[in-house]
């Protein structure tokens, strides 16, 4: 069965269709890709299933319910994780509290709990800090646990935004251009530790650029072009779909 | 003539003790959620008016009505005589506690509630104008006293002998309490940002969008540290006025709540204890009327001259300062600027990494 599925979702923001009668499944344990050239609705696409931007018509649901509506922090809830194109990580925080926050999903401890530490408050606490720092030797950065956020290197961000994502142990995880502004050894190390988050389970969507990248990780891909799906199908089938290769290549349909 | 003037010195203590709470709790509005607010003046009057108002008010025409005897017995309502010696029928300092609460309550969640569901500065726009409508409320009301105030707000007999009022045998014992409530508070706030809640708090200021997609309920997060603080500046505001035996429209002033603002900033925002005792030391010198004439203007002045030139306060640098003085007389160089250095080294990037690329996309 799908995890999450997408039904004739449409958007436009005053006289531009930004996506329209965009349908597709994402099914459990799988890594998909969205890719298309600049303005194909990529990142409009991801706003919707997130919640940052509400559809005009359509239907996502995420595990039989619908998600199309709901504010952001409750898709989140729902257990839809999500980095970002630029990695927006809380500056002032440590890496280690910004990875704690990301336990938020995970418990529940309220304003009156924390302020006056009642019973199971420090325990819950604990626990939040030690699966943040286990989390964070995960994707190999423990050793910058104490560091503000605001100082880290542009890479070492993104690998802490994924780290964060990962502490809500979501079912599934949204990657908004993973690889951009990251070195060749740097996207090598992001695919090893992309296949390693799915072999843990979590289904995985991400819009890319990098065809390399998406060609070797993905199980599925998913083409869009202004605002409407064109292709979709394994690497292998979408490479040679001449569809894809007239937008791609700027060949016209004679 | 000493004995006197420590109690007029620890009456202004006390009074400043007050204010620092308001401080502390616009701190955790500004210095963790990361919103403005122009309006806690209005709050401290709010509580400290209703207080006022329900425990000096006459409601002796309610003598025969039939449940004013549970009442009396349940202690909400009490009987006693005013300065001149009338019998009055008002409502008991505790009951006026917890409804002056409970009002600051609604109102606060009536203000916050659409204005803190935008981004932006909303919350300044709305609790500025609160803060003026309650100001212009309170001096045409005949109920509140108009330009007077209200005055022979009785005692608060809190419990055992602890006694809030302004008597000269209470004044230690007063000051005392203001300190306690203060320490309270600290740390009440201390453990309250150094949670889950805190860490989300500071994480709404740093990135709405990213908080949100961490499952963080953005909007009720913001609103309840907006009224925990509201709440805060209308305990203060009842403990003032029943300290001090009255109290006048001024409070509710717009310069009152931009002062909070200075005294928050001057702590250093983010910094509990900074904001307690900077906001103390500087109210008792505003309360001592060392600024003269020129009281609002000092704060306004503090207020500038923090934001252009010392964000995060002043007691930030003056500490990096001083303890660069302090490691120069131990060892000459060494320590210190080896502590001081470590901090701000970049930890190795990522890998064995050469060359970064910036932020270009691939």
């Amino acid at each position: 069965m799908a995890l999450l599925e997408v039904t004739n979702l449409r958007r436009s923001f005053g006289g531009l269709v930004a996506v329209q009668q965009v349908s597709f499944a994402v099914k459990a344990g799988q890594i998909k890709a969205i890719i298309g050239p600049n303005g194909a609705g990529k990142t409009t696409l991801f706003n919707l299933i997130c919640g940052l931007l509400k559809p005009e018509t359509g239907q996502i649901s995420f595990r039989g319910e619908s998600l199309s509506g709901l504010e952001p922090y409750r898709v989140a809830q729902a257990g839809v994780s999500r980095t970002f194109q630029n990695p927006s990580l809380f500056p002032r925080l440590s890496v280690l509290e910004n990875v704690m926050v990301g336990r938020h999903r995970r418990t529940c401890r309220e304003f009156f709990a924390c302020a006056f530490r009642w019973p199971g408050q420090a325990r819950e606490e604990r626990a939040i800090r030690q699966a943040a720092l286990a989390q964070l030797e995960y994707i190999g950065l423990a050793y910058l646990a104490a560091y503000p956020a605001g100082g880290l290197a542009f890479g070492q961000r993104r690998m802490v935004e994924l780290g964060r994502a990962l502490a809500a142990e979501p079912e599934m995880l949204l990657l908004d251009e993973p690889a951009s502004g990251l070195n060749t050894r740097e996207k090598e190390e992001l695919g090893e530790l992309i296949r390693k988050i799915r072999q843990r389970g979590i289904t995985i969507l991400l819009v890319e650029h990098d065809m390399s990248l998406v060609m070797g990780l993905s199980d599925e891909i998913l083409v869009m072009n202004n605002g409407m799906p064109i292709a979709e199908g394994p690497p292998a089938m979408v490479q040679n779909d001449p569809k894809v290769i007239g937008v791609y290549l700027g060949v016209t349909k004679e | 003539m000493r004995a006197t003037e420590t109690e007029y010195c620890l009456t202004q203590l006390t009074m400043a003790l007050y204010y620092a709470l308001v401080a502390l709790g616009l701190c955790l509005v500004m210095g963790y959620a990361g919103q403005v607010s122009l309006g806690h003046g209005a709050f401290f009057a709010l509580g400290g008016y209703t207080s006022a108002v329900l425990t000096t008010h006459d409601v002796s025409w309610l003598q025969n009505a039939p449940p004013t005897p549970w009442f009396k017995a349940a202690h909400l309502l009490v009987a006693r005589q005013d300065l001149y010696g009338n019998s009055l029928l008002t409502v008991s300092p505790w009951a006026a506690f917890l409804a002056a609460m409970l009002l600051v309550m609604a109102v606060a969640c009536l203000i916050g509630y659409p204005a803190l569901r935008l981004r932006g500065h909303y919350l300044a726009m709305a609790t500025l104008a609160f803060g003026v409508i309650v100001n212009k409320m309170l001096l045409a009301s005949s109920l509140a006293g108009a330009a007077d105030g209200i005055n022979g707000v009785p005692e608060w007999h809190l419990a055992g002998g602890l006694t809030v009022c302004g008597k000269g045998w209470a004044r230690a014992q007063n000051y005392y309490l203001a300190c306690a409530l203060v320490l309270l508070t600290v740390l009440v706030l201390h453990n309250l940002v150094h949670s889950r809640v805190g860490r989300a708090l500071q994480a709404i200021h740093d990135g709405e969008t990213a908080a949100a997609a961490m499952g963080i309920n953005t909007a009720r997060y913001k609103l309840k540290a907006f009224v925990l603080s509201a709440l805060l500046a209308a305990m203060a505001g009842v403990f003032f006025t029943h300290y001090t035996g009255g109290i006048g429209p001024s409070e509710a002033g717009a310069f009152k709540s931009v002062r909070y603002v200075a005294l928050a900033a001057a702590g250093g925002l983010g910094n509990l204890w900074g904001v307690a005792v900077m906001s103390t030391a500087l109210n008792y010198c505003s309360l001592r009327g060392w600024f003269g004439s020129y009281d609002n203007a000092v704060f306004g002045a503090i207020l500038i001259l923090l934001v252009s030139l010392a964000p995060e306060g002043p007691l930030k640098p003056l500490g990096a300062w001083l303890k660069g003085l302090a490691g120069k007389g131990l060892a000459p160089g060494a320590s210190s600027s080896l502590r001081r250095a470590a901090p701000r080294e970049r930890p190795a990037a990522l890998g064995a990494s050469e060359g970064r690329p910036g932020h270009g996309a691939a």
